[in-house]
């Protein structure tokens, strides 16, 4: 709708040239971009891990000052005003500044980190927009080219910028793939590598450093507020499908420089779209994917997980009451009994009509329980024989709680049944070995099993 | 009148009431947050809140009004539900957390004001970092006056606000303290938590025309950690963090209307120089803070060096005495009393090449009347020879305790025993002295001097 003044073929014109770099212009930024969103993910996965995620956002904000004074500055000795290279200079020496303010005030007071780092941030910031105002008040300023540095904007990248960009970019990779494996080690248990005669202070250091770098060269892209996102995202996204190390760096990387592309290009095509929030929300689109996806603790693959546990104790559950339901009235021809056996197993557990269907039907798919012509449902043998193995961890487990942990017979029913369907064969083992007496082959239950009787 | 150096006119008077409402407001609550240890949720609620505020100004055009803080309640609790849920469903890290989503909607918010600009007015700085001079220009009339919507709004919210923290006092008092208590007393502490946020959410909303939607987080959190520094009740801190937003957000118009002009320029943003009044009232705090400032623990650490140091001198002298007494004579002098150059030299004085401060000790110790100064030697009175007798017995009571009870190899016994000799009183020489059986001399075979009257 906001794309109404524009032409739709003029539109894909542009889509198609951004997307394959068809103009110089883009394939600069693009290069500054990407390199940017390459470094953040791979220190970014350090810092996620270290958890100082959020000092990084402190350090962002607290390089504006350093911005506007650089600027300042610059205009009252007749300079270039926007050289990227002083700016940046300047960002660096008030962000480490405020990294240091954060430090001191942790360590010197009792106030938490999390003040701290609100504190500088937002008190910092606020003396960068102290000088920004003074500069918008300036005769004559130029002060637009600022405000790139606070939304991120890529349209005033010079060709000099993105290399400055880019090698910055290349040197913080380059470093961090070096000390790959002292990193690994003092971000995964620092006390044993200070132990072991690491440098482990030192290492801390440079890895702020390394994100302190990422941050400033970021600035001019991204911008300071959202400068964080780009440390954080990718690793935080990379999380959901990995575990090793190596492997995560390498997709954080990816996530990074792809969301960099992504966002962009988007930029690059719509009018009025900060560079900067294209990136942060083509990155936040990567991390929802992974988070829904992901096969690391992925929201929809542990729903699954969750709902296949839950349908593999419900048949367990089954097989055990209509094992004990055999155990009663005998498995041959139960006459009378039949008509009761649906409500036996419904007031066995009140289970849900539809869950006790849809259990017994995915039993009989597996060949446990059959429906007899007569109108009850039936064990297999091979139904039987897991039924049996069922109900045995339950009440080898009851009879160890009765033995080793003194519960009432009336009680031991509810504490085996959250166990006994995570029972391994080894714990089996053990618990035949402690429980000798009980071992084959079948214990009888300790509690009353449930009964045909009309219930008062 | 000082009024009229400042040029000060209506609009100052409006624009301070906005400022002073705004930070008034932003103390009370951020007070919990800072509190509760969770400043930086307010950091990335006044963030998140950028969509919804985006989204307020697409449907109804208006930049203030109810649908806005009704808005701003839900993106607040959405936020804060989202950062929980990512941080227990998932497991990353809370920080981590608060930084993917805080930076996504903000994103989102940022990209829907830029393309709505076109149509709306609205701008992203005044978003960013406030318009409070853009508050006088907006009357609504409300009884016969002409005043500032966003005057009325911002005293709405600090009602509201404020009747909740009354009402609701023992309770969030008891959740913020002690929230495992809290629980088993029966008050719902997530109720609370996420009243605290919602709280939080509207007050952003409702003081960003004023301070932007950046610097609401200098407001929320400074006030609270200034009050941390200087009080210890949570009334009292209420009052202190309430009181310091107000001030500094006078003081911050002010000088964002007079400091420019110092050095040739006009004025500047009255937000940003809000934020920077509180920063330094923030360091200000810090340094004169009692108990925990930095003027106060240097006064205590200097206080702490200097009654050791007295203590030094004075086991050296009560030493001297002795051996001009008594058995070996090192040093042959007459009545006990050493030249500052003796101080200096006596193998293992603590002043050997420090001749600058054991000058400064002597000076005070002579206006504390615990030493004389005669015929070039310092020789100490009846009451510094007492002070001098304490040390020396606790000096050597400790020795002997190292070696008798500890086997400590005698060579390493002086450097416990001098340590320990300045944190010795007399209750514990007298516990130490019964626990080794009234000892009368120390291992090296010197006396342990009588615990003086």
């Amino acid at each position: 709708m906001w794309l109404g003044n524009y032409d739709s073929s003029q539109v894909l014109h542009r889509l198609i040239r951004v997307l394959t770099l068809g103009d110089y212009n883009t394939r600069v930024v693009m290069f500054g971009t990407v390199m940017l969103g390459l470094a953040g993910g791979v220190v970014g996965v350090f810092l996620l891990l270290r958890k100082r995620s959020l000092l990084a956002d402190a350090v962002g904000h607290a390089a504006l000052p350093g911005v506007a004074a650089t600027f300042i500055i610059l205009m009252q000795l007749g300079g270039n005003p926007r050289s990227l290279p002083l700016l940046m200079l300047g960002a660096l020496v008030s962000g480490l500044l405020g990294m240091g303010c954060v430090l001191f005030i942790t360590r010197t007071t009792r106030l938490t980190q999390d003040a701290a780092l609100g504190i500088i941030l937002s008190v910092f910031f606020g003396f960068g927009i102290v000088l920004l105002g003074i500069i918008q008040r300036m005769r004559g300023a130029p002060a637009a080219g600022l405000n790139s540095f606070i939304y991120g904007r890529t349209a005033s990248m010079l060709l000099s910028d993105a290399v400055l960009i880019g090698t910055a970019a290349l040197v913080i990779i380059g470093l961090t793939l070096l000390l790959f494996k002292e990193f690994r080690l003092f971000t995964f248990d620092s006390p044993f590598a200070a132990g072991d005669g690491w440098p482990v202070t030192f290492l801390d250091a440079l890895l702020m450093a390394l994100a302190v770098g990422v941050t400033i060269i970021g600035l001019q892209a991204v911008g300071i507020i959202l400068i964080i996102a780009i440390l954080v995202i990718p690793p935080a996204a990379a999380r959901f499908w990995t575990n090793k190390l190596g492997l995560l760096v390498f997709l954080s990387a990816m996530f990074g420089a792809l969301g960099s592309y992504l966002g962009t290009s988007i930029s690059a095509i719509l009018p009025r779209m900060p560079a900067g929030a294209a990136i942060v929300v083509s990155q936040g689109a990567f991390f929802l994917v992974s988070l829904l996806f992901g096969s690391e603790r992925g929201l929809i693959q542990e729903l699954i997980a969750r709902n296949r546990q839950k349908r593999k104790i419900l048949r367990q559950n089954l097989l055990r009451a209509l094992y004990e339901f055999e155990e009663q009235y005998g498995t041959g021809n139960i006459g009378a009994n039949q008509e009761g056996q649906w409500d036996y197993l419904n007031d066995a557990r009140q289970w849900q009509r539809g869950s006790l269907y849809r259990g017994l039907k995915s039993l009989k798919k597996q060949g446990r329980v059959l429906f007899t012509p007569r109108g009850y449902w039936k064990l297999t043998p091979s139904g039987r024989s897991e039924a049996a193995r069922v109900t045995r961890n339950h009440r080898l487990w009851e009879v160890y709680l009765l033995e080793f942990a003194a519960i009432a017979p009336a009680h031991v029913d509810q504490g085996a049944d959250q166990i006994e369907h995570v029972l391994g064969d080894e714990m089996v083992a053990e618990l035949e070995k402690l429980l000798p007496r009980f071992g084959t082959p079948l214990p009888e239950s300790f509690h009353p099993l449930g009964s045909l009787e009309e219930k008062p | 009148m000082i009024w009229s150096a400042l040029m000060w006119t209506s609009l100052d008077t409006w624009i301070v009431l906005a400022a002073v409402l705004a930070g008034v407001t932003c103390g009370l609550i951020g007070s919990f947050l800072v509190l509760k240890k969770i400043s930086m949720m307010g950091d990335a609620i006044s963030h998140a809140v950028l969509p919804g505020i985006a989204l307020a100004f697409l449907l109804t055009g208006s930049r203030s009004g109810l649908p806005l803080l009704i808005g701003a309640g839900l993106v607040g609790i959405l936020t804060s539900v989202l950062v929980q849920v990512l941080h227990q469903h998932t497991r990353l890290e809370e920080g981590a957390s608060m930084g993917v989503v805080f930076t996504v909607l903000f994103a989102l918010g940022l990209i829907m004001i830029e393309q709505a600009a076109r149509n709306v007015d609205i701008h992203p700085e005044h978003v960013l970092f406030g318009a409070v001079e853009l508050v006088p220009l907006r009357m609504v009339e409300l009884w016969g006056f002409d005043i500032p919507q966003g005057v009325i709004v911002l005293s709405g919210v600090l009602l509201f606000n404020l009747i909740l923290v009354l009402v609701f006092f023992k309770e969030f008092r008891l959740v913020t303290f002690d929230p495992a208590l809290a629980t088993t007393l029966g008050i719902p502490a997530t109720a609370l938590h996420y009243v605290l946020m919602i709280m939080v959410s509207i007050t952003t909303v409702a003081a960003f025309e004023v301070v932007g939607s950046v610097l609401v987080v200098a407001m929320l959190i400074v006030p609270g950690s200034i009050a941390w520094l200087l009080t210890q009740r949570l009334s009292s801190f209420l009052l202190v963090s309430t009181g310091v937003a107000g001030v500094s957000a006078v003081l911050g118009h002010v000088a964002a209307i007079t400091i420019p002009g110092f050095f040739g320029y006009t004025d500047t943003s009255t937000a940003g120089s809000m934020a920077v009044v509180l920063g330094v009232f923030f360091f200000l705090a810090m340094v004169i803070a009692p108990d925990q400032g930095l003027f106060a623990r240097l006064v205590k650490k200097i206080n702490r060096g200097f009654a050791v140091h007295t203590q030094d001198v004075l086991g050296l002298l009560a030493r001297s005495a002795e051996r001009s007494t008594g058995s070996e004579d090192v040093l042959p002098l007459a009545d006990g009393g050493l030249s500052a150059r003796n101080l200096a030299a006596i193998q293992g004085s603590p002043f050997a090449g420090r001749r600058f401060l054991l000058f400064i000790v002597l000076r005070c110790m002579q206006f504390g009347k615990l030493l004389v100064f005669r015929e070039g030697r310092y020789k100490a009175t009846e009451q510094g020879l007492r002070r001098g007798q304490e040390v020396l017995r606790s000096h050597r009571l400790w020795e002997t305790y190292f070696h008798d009870d500890c086997q400590v190899d005698p060579k390493e016994l002086h450097y416990q025993a001098d340590v320990l000799e300045h944190y010795t009183d007399a209750k514990l020489r007298k516990d130490l002295a019964s626990g080794l059986d009234e000892p009368i001399n120390d291992p090296q075979g010197r006396p342990i001097p009588d615990e003086p009257e």
